[in-house]
């Protein structure tokens, strides 16, 4: 069998992967599919750890965090719906006039 | 050390996991990083399965790649998205790659060498991951968690339709 | 292990051949039985040598036509996207064909002192499965849409995702009514139990309504209607055909295909169509049950009992399943040659204000009868 230590460093890869995702680009839309690439290397560690803890818990928390990425998908992408039909870009160096 | 069928699997789909994902970061077109994205989503689910989370591993599929995704791509499509105009400065990509780069291995160092949780996944009994097992965590231990999930999900919902809305008042 | 994977790989080719015969074998009956509908006379060329004494056209559909289409130029419009344009056909038609691996076709069967259960793959969370791998065939639609660089391909993509996931809903939630009323994701399971009397199965006693077989649909008549209907608007077939609504869209997410692409695509069409049946079959007409046949041979509930082999049993309750499979293949022929398109915000209403409100709705009954039950 993998060893679990295996599976949580696979996660941090893809935990890694994820953020400088969201620092590397500008598309609005990209930046949101890093954030669940990292919410997935989450998922990943909690069900990894549940197994070697032999609980049923983190299988749980992983349920819960699919209801959240289900709902920040919807509410976010009516955000990005919503900014890119006022300020016809998705640029996220551009959408800036929020910025002091 | 031998491997078995279980670390072959293991060893292709992270590679294929990791390769994804840095298709998802790295591909200039958006169409193509989410299906970058579906493909690591579906790496992770076969990761999920080798866990013994069969239950979770097709949900992942299923609210994941079969409506997270699809909405992504709708998205992308109805903006009728090209390639990115505009890539970051190549000095700013040297710095975050960087960065990035000594978060990853600060992770790994630390699952690999310093976390203490027990080292190998042994036997575990078959109930472990079945629906019943699974169903009576969350809906006895984690009553409450899932209703105030219904809750975030029907003001999720709501806030979705009032900005989606078009020129209203 | 070795035994094992043999068994599972026979299995998996007949299913996929039974699957393969049975969707070619619509698009004859679809074709004639349009023409019989419609009262045409249909495909009528080419007879087998004269041999048969009326023209059925079933060597042009059946030969010419695949020949021909697999034969024909296999176009790429300028500025599509190879790639996705090349794998959009396979993507629609892989998880039609691999959700019929946890379909049970046949009871149980033993083969030297090993029992094999008539079923490719046989899962616990067999329920979960299908929804997982129905809800991927979407990409199929949309990449089609998008990599022809075509606005009407685009705009059929648009509705077919669209379409989809609305329909998921309400499928999702009468499957899952269905799931509560058997209690089990396995789908043999649910085959398995349909094979009590009616009353047994609710709990009435022995000789109340046991002259009705345990069917899905005594119980649960509202979620096959809801399902049936996602059903079809998943398989894209009109009335719910608007992703390819010929007379806007001219072939709608397909429009940019030719050749062997175009031929898969209406392949998984008919593919889907067996599957609905398939699946409709399975979870509210018994499955591969024919009522009051057990194991032994009949054994009705007024009294009076035949014995059969086993063999000769399973071979009936096989061909049981497949006659009713073939009997909703023709049910959904059938819609589609009386109904007319629907509108697309019909079509949306039909999605979230009425299937999915009455799925609910079903939900809630289905949980405070078994609750009230217990």
């Amino acid at each position: 069998m993998v060893p679990v230590q295996y599976y949580l460093a696979l996660a941090g890869a893809l935990f890694a992967i994820g953020t400088v995702g969201v620092a590397l680009r500008r598309n609005v839309i990209v930046m949101f599919m890093s954030i669940e690439l990292m919410l997935n290397a989450a998922n990943l560690a909690f069900v990894a750890l549940a197994r070697a803890l032999h609980s049923m818990d983190g299988q749980v928390i992983v349920f819960f965090v699919m209801t959240v990425a289900a709902a920040e998908a919807a509410v976010g992408l009516a955000i990005i719906l919503a900014s890119f039909r006022n300020r016809m870009t998705l640029d996220a160096a551009q959408l800036s006039s929020l910025k002091w | 050390m031998i491997m078995g069928i279980g670390e072959i699997i293991f060893f292709i789909v992270g590679a294929v996991a990791i390769a994804s994902a840095f298709g998802v970061i790295l591909h200039p077109h958006p169409v193509y990083s989410a299906l970058f994205l579906v493909v690591a989503l579906f790496q992770i689910a076969v990761l999920f399965i080798l866990l013994d989370a069969e239950m979770v591993a097709f949900l992942q599929v299923l609210v994941y790649a079969g409506a997270i995704m699809v909405l992504f791509l709708f998205v992308i499509m109805l903006l009728n998205l090209g390639r990115d105009p505009e890539a970051a400065p190549a000095s700013w990509k040297l710095v975050t790659l960087g960065l990035g780069g000594v978060l990853g291995a600060e992770l790994g160092w630390f699952f690999l060498r310093r976390a203490v949780p027990p080292a190998a996944i042994g036997a575990i009994d078959p109930a472990y991951g079945s629906v019943t097992a699974l169903a009576r965590t969350l809906f006895v231990d984690h009553a409450l968690s899932f209703e105030i999930t219904s809750i975030l999900l029907l003001v999720a919902m709501v806030g979705a339709i009032v900005l989606g809305r078009r020129g209203v008042d | 292990m070795g035994p094992e994977i043999g068994i599972a790989a026979i299995k998996a080719l007949v299913v996929l051949l039974i699957v393969l015969h049975l969707t070619v074998f619509l698009l004859w009956v679809e074709r004639k039985g349009s023409a019989l509908i419609q009262n045409r006379i249909g495909a009528n060329r080419a007879s087998i040598f004269g041999v048969l004494p009326w023209n059925t056209g079933i060597v042009n559909t059946l030969m010419a036509d695949p020949v021909k289409m697999f034969t024909k130029e296999d176009f790429v419009p300028e500025g599509a996207d190879r790639l996705l344009h090349f794998v959009a056909p396979f993507l629609s038609v892989f998880p039609i064909f691999v959700t019929f691996a946890c379909v049970p076709f046949g009871d149980e069967i033993q083969i030297g002192g090993r029992s094999v259960s008539l079923q490719v793959a046989d899962l616990n969370v067999g329920i979960l499965y299908i929804l997982a791998v129905v809800s991927i065939a979407v990409y199929g639609v949309v990449l089609a849409g998008w990599a022809s660089n075509n606005r009407w391909a685009m705009l059929g993509g648009l509705r077919g995702s669209a379409q989809m996931i609305s329909y998921e809903l309400a499928m999702g939630l009468g499957l899952v009514s269905m799931v509560m009323a058997y209690g089990t994701l396995d789908l043999q399971a649910m085959a398995r139990a349909q094979g009590a009397g009616l009353g047994t199965f609710l709990g009435f006693g022995r000789p109340v309504l046991d002259w009705l077989p345990a069917w899905g649909i005594f119980f649960q008549p509202l979620a096959f209607l809801i399902l049936f209907a996602a059903g079809i608007a998943e398989s894209k077939r009109i009335p719910f055909d608007l992703p390819e609504s010929e007379s806007e869209l001219i072939s709608g997410y397909y429009t940019e295909y030719s050749g062997g692409k175009q031929a898969t695509f209406m392949f998984s069409d008919f593919a889907e169509v067996v599957l609905v049946s398939a699946l409709i079959t399975t979870m509210f007409f018994g499955g591969w049950q024919i009522p009051f046949l057990g194991r032994e041979g009949f054994a009705f509930p007024w009294g009076g009992h035949v014995a059969m082999p086993r063999l000769l049993v399973v071979v009936a309750q096989v061909g049981a399943f497949l006659a009713k499979v073939f009997f909703f293949c023709w049910f959904q022929i059938l819609i589609r040659w009386t109904l007319p398109r629907f509108r697309y915000d019909q079509l949306m209403r039909l999605g979230w204000k009425v299937l999915l409100p009455l799925a609910l709705a079903n939900v809630l009954v289905t949980s405070v009868v078994i609750l009230l039950a217990q």
